[in-house]
């Protein structure tokens, strides 16, 4: 059995607005979360993408980030992690800037899609939203 | 045990605020941040539809139905297009012999014994959701008490007292006790003397003192009056031995670990007060009542496609899932509940302001985790009775059942109620490594988990396939540039349902959402 990672709800703030947002989020699981693009992938991403990031079938799928070259674009991919749309969660609060760089790199850089112009933590946080309070 | 009223409550919490900074003033603030019940002015009052005049309501989940229910009285002509082979959308209850079908084929049998249930989605309600319980008592769904505070659970962190689960009345005890400790030697250090009348500092000073249940000295202490609230080691009995023995305080330290204050202060979300309440018998109760109202006019298994609208009226493609044959609904109007992973990839004419907040608004996610236990050993051997245990573990928490207190044989536990990135985490194992996730970490509250274990259900809401997701996630920017774009009555469409509201994720969400949309479609068509 694989170990299950706890990944950080950052702040006390988020876990005040969580609140608010009904029955749903009720916890964050706090906690040391230093992981690979690669285990971030697997660990959440993969859920909905698929495995070789093939994407999802059916109605609410998500795309395929495999040979996408939407990928090209670095701010593109960074707004869509941070912010989410429609089934694609918003991941601002729910990842460090470090995991949220790493994953984009990632995907960048695998399946199918070679964009090696590196994303660094100063993207992340150029792009985020404001913190909700 | 020494109560307070509100008022002098928020004073002292302001004052512990200024006092001791962050931590306190957020207890402060989810204390005062939400105060008023939802707007509820009873059910709608519509009458005198045109004649003829048609809606055709796209999902059967409460909002949908709500719809539906008060449009027919109203006088329209009304019918149902439900994806699903079952209405109620995410009001929905899992039995034995339920099947559970993932987005990618993966299939889980329920197991549990007759009368036992998981409650996947929704389970309490809040006393002051009033549309809700409006509602349950006009269709006849019975009530109970939910237990959702019960200081005989559980806290883990692994942050905190050496990663031992303790008692939340031990915790809370202990956090406020040296938390007016603190703030008793700071008024006495003068360190208020600019915020607080030389009166209020004295009155500041008793109020530590009952609240706290500090001693002589101002001093939280190991002491069997500390122990009448935190528990004893012996407690109080009767004869020879009937002298309790207090029970050891621990630290102010253990005690400023967000798990341990979160928790406490949780408790005080306006949501999550008591009373609050389930239906007998499962959830999804409400769901059937609502679709006993409307036997006849909800079509099952009915996806849609594509949503058309022009002045003669609105055209719905929609697929039937069991037999692939493609067909068309007509009717004068629309009330669209489809949630929006899902509508965002429907074709809709509607502006393009309106697309766009279909389209920008993200949903998050969660899974639950059922476990049916051989026995009640927390009633049993632990005397928890209802409530919850939390921990900083990816299972959030774990859920004990608010019914069925002292009966013998099996009952299920919620294992897991996993949010934020962990409810993708969970959704990206296969059933059998939920399960056994769920065993494994709840086991630090109950050894006894994996010799009652009998068997167990996992729902990733990430992979059903008719929401892909739990609900809307809007934030104060989103609001800004869509809210009102989504709710708007377009043409002869509106959108309802938990996303259209400043509710989140409660069924109270999608009633009010529902009943505010048909009030204002039914304006329109009147107007027309
Ligand atoms: C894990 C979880 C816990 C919750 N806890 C609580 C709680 O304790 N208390 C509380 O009050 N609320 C709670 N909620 C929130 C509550 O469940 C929702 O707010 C409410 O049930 C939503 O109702 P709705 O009608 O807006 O949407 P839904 O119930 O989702 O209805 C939408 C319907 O549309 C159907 N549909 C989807 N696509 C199509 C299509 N293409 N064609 C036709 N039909 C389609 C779906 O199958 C569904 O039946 C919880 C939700 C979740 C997920
Ligand atoms: C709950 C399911 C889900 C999860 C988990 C998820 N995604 Fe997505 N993702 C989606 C959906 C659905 C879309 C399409 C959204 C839309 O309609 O534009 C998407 C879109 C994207 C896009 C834009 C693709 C394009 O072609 O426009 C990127 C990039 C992306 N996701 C990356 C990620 C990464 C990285 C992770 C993990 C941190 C992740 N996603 C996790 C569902 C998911």
């Amino acid at each position: 059995m694989r170990r299950a990672l706890a990944f950080v709800l950052l702040a006390t703030a988020g876990a005040a607005a969580a609140q608010s947002l009904g029955d749903t989020t009720s916890n964050g699981s706090p906690g040391a979360a230093t992981t690979s693009g690669e285990q971030t992938y697997r660990e959440i991403c993969q859920a909905c993408h698929m495995a070789e990031a093939q994407g999802g079938t059916g109605p609410g799928a998500a795309p395929a980030l495999a040979a996408n070259p939407r990928l090209g674009d670095p701010d593109y991919v960074l707004t869509r992690i941070l912010r989410g749309r429609a089934g694609m969660p918003a991941f601002a609060e729910l990842l460090t800037a470090e995991q949220t760089a790493d994953v984009a790199n990632y995907v960048r850089t695998h399946f199918g899609n070679a964009y090696s112009t590196p994303i660094t933590t100063a993207d992340v946080k150029r792009l985020a939203p404001p913190p909700e309070s | 045990m020494i109560e307070f009223e509100q008022p002098s409550r928020r004073e002292l919490l302001t004052a512990i605020g200024k006092a001791g900074g962050a931590v306190a003033l957020y207890q402060a603030m989810t204390a005062l941040g939400h105060a008023a019940p939802t707007q509820f002015a009873g059910p709608p009052k519509l009458s005198g539809a045109r004649p003829g005049a048609s809606v055709v309501v796209l999902g059967s989940g409460l909002a949908g139905m709500v719809a539906a229910l008060e449009l027919q009285k109203a006088g329209y002509k009304v019918q149902i297009l439900e994806f699903q082979d079952r209405p109620g959308g995410r009001n929905y209850t899992v039995r034995g012999g339920d099947v559970i079908k993932e987005t990618d084929g993966t299939v889980q049998k329920v197991q549990f014994a007759p009368g036992n249930y998981l409650n996947p989605g929704p389970w309490r309600i809040p006393f002051h959701h009033q549309a809700l319980l409006h509602y349950c008592s006009e269709l006849g769904v019975a009530l109970e008490p939910f237990v959702q505070i019960n200081l005989n659970g559980y806290i883990h962190s692994d942050k905190a007292y050496g990663g031992v689960p303790q008692r939340i009345a031990e915790v809370g005890v202990d956090y406020k006790g040296h938390v007016a400790e603190l703030l008793a030697k700071a008024v006495n250090k003068g360190a208020l003397d600019d915020t607080v009348t030389a009166e209020d500092k004295a009155r500041l000073l008793e109020a530590m003192r009952g609240w706290g249940l500090l001693d002589k000295n101002m001093a939280y202490t190991t002491s069997l009056q500390t122990s009448a609230q935190r528990g004893y080691d012996r407690p109080p009995g009767g004869g020879v031995n009937g002298a309790p023995t207090p029970s050891q305080i621990a630290s102010l330290s253990d005690t400023l670990d967000p798990r341990v204050w979160g928790t406490v202060s949780g408790f005080f979300s306006r949501t999550m007060q008591q009373t609050m309440f389930q239906p007998v018998g499962g959830v999804d109760m409400i769901g059937k009542a609502f679709a006993r109202k409307l036997a006849g006019l909800i079509r099952l298994n009915a996806r849609v496609t594509k949503i058309a609208q022009d002045d003669a009226g609105v055209t719905v493609d929609y697929v039937d899932t069991v037999t692939g044959k493609a067909s068309v609904a007509k009717a004068s109007y629309c009330v669209c509940t489809i949630p929006l992973p899902l509508l965002s990839q429907i074709e809709v004419q509607v502006s393009a302001p309106k697309q766009a907040a279909i389209k920008s608004l993200p949903y998050h996610s969660s899974c639950k985790v059922g476990l049916e236990m051989k026995r009640r050993f927390w009633e049993q051997d632990e005397a928890i009775f209802g409530g919850h245990s939390f921990t900083t573990q990816p299972i959030g928490e774990v859920g004990y059942p608010s019914t069925g207190f002292f009966k013998p044989g099996p009952a299920v536990l919620l294992g897991a109620y996993a949010g934020g990135a962990n409810a993708y985490t969970f959704a990206a194992m296969t059933p059998a490594q939920r399960i056994e996730t769920a065993l494994k970490q709840g086991s630090v509250f109950h050894k006894q988990y994996r010799q009652e274990f009998s068997n167990g259900v996992a729902v990733a809401w990430t992979k059903l396939p008719w929401i892909t997701s739990c609900a809307s996630t809007w934030s104060e920017d989103l609001r800004r540039e869509h809210y009102q774009n989504l709710v708007s009555v377009d043409g002869r469409i509106v959108l309802a349902g938990e996303h259209c509201s400043y509710i989140g994720a409660w069924m109270e969400a999608s009633l009010l959402s529902a009943i505010d949309a048909i009030t204002r479609l039914h304006q329109r068509a009147l107007a027309a």
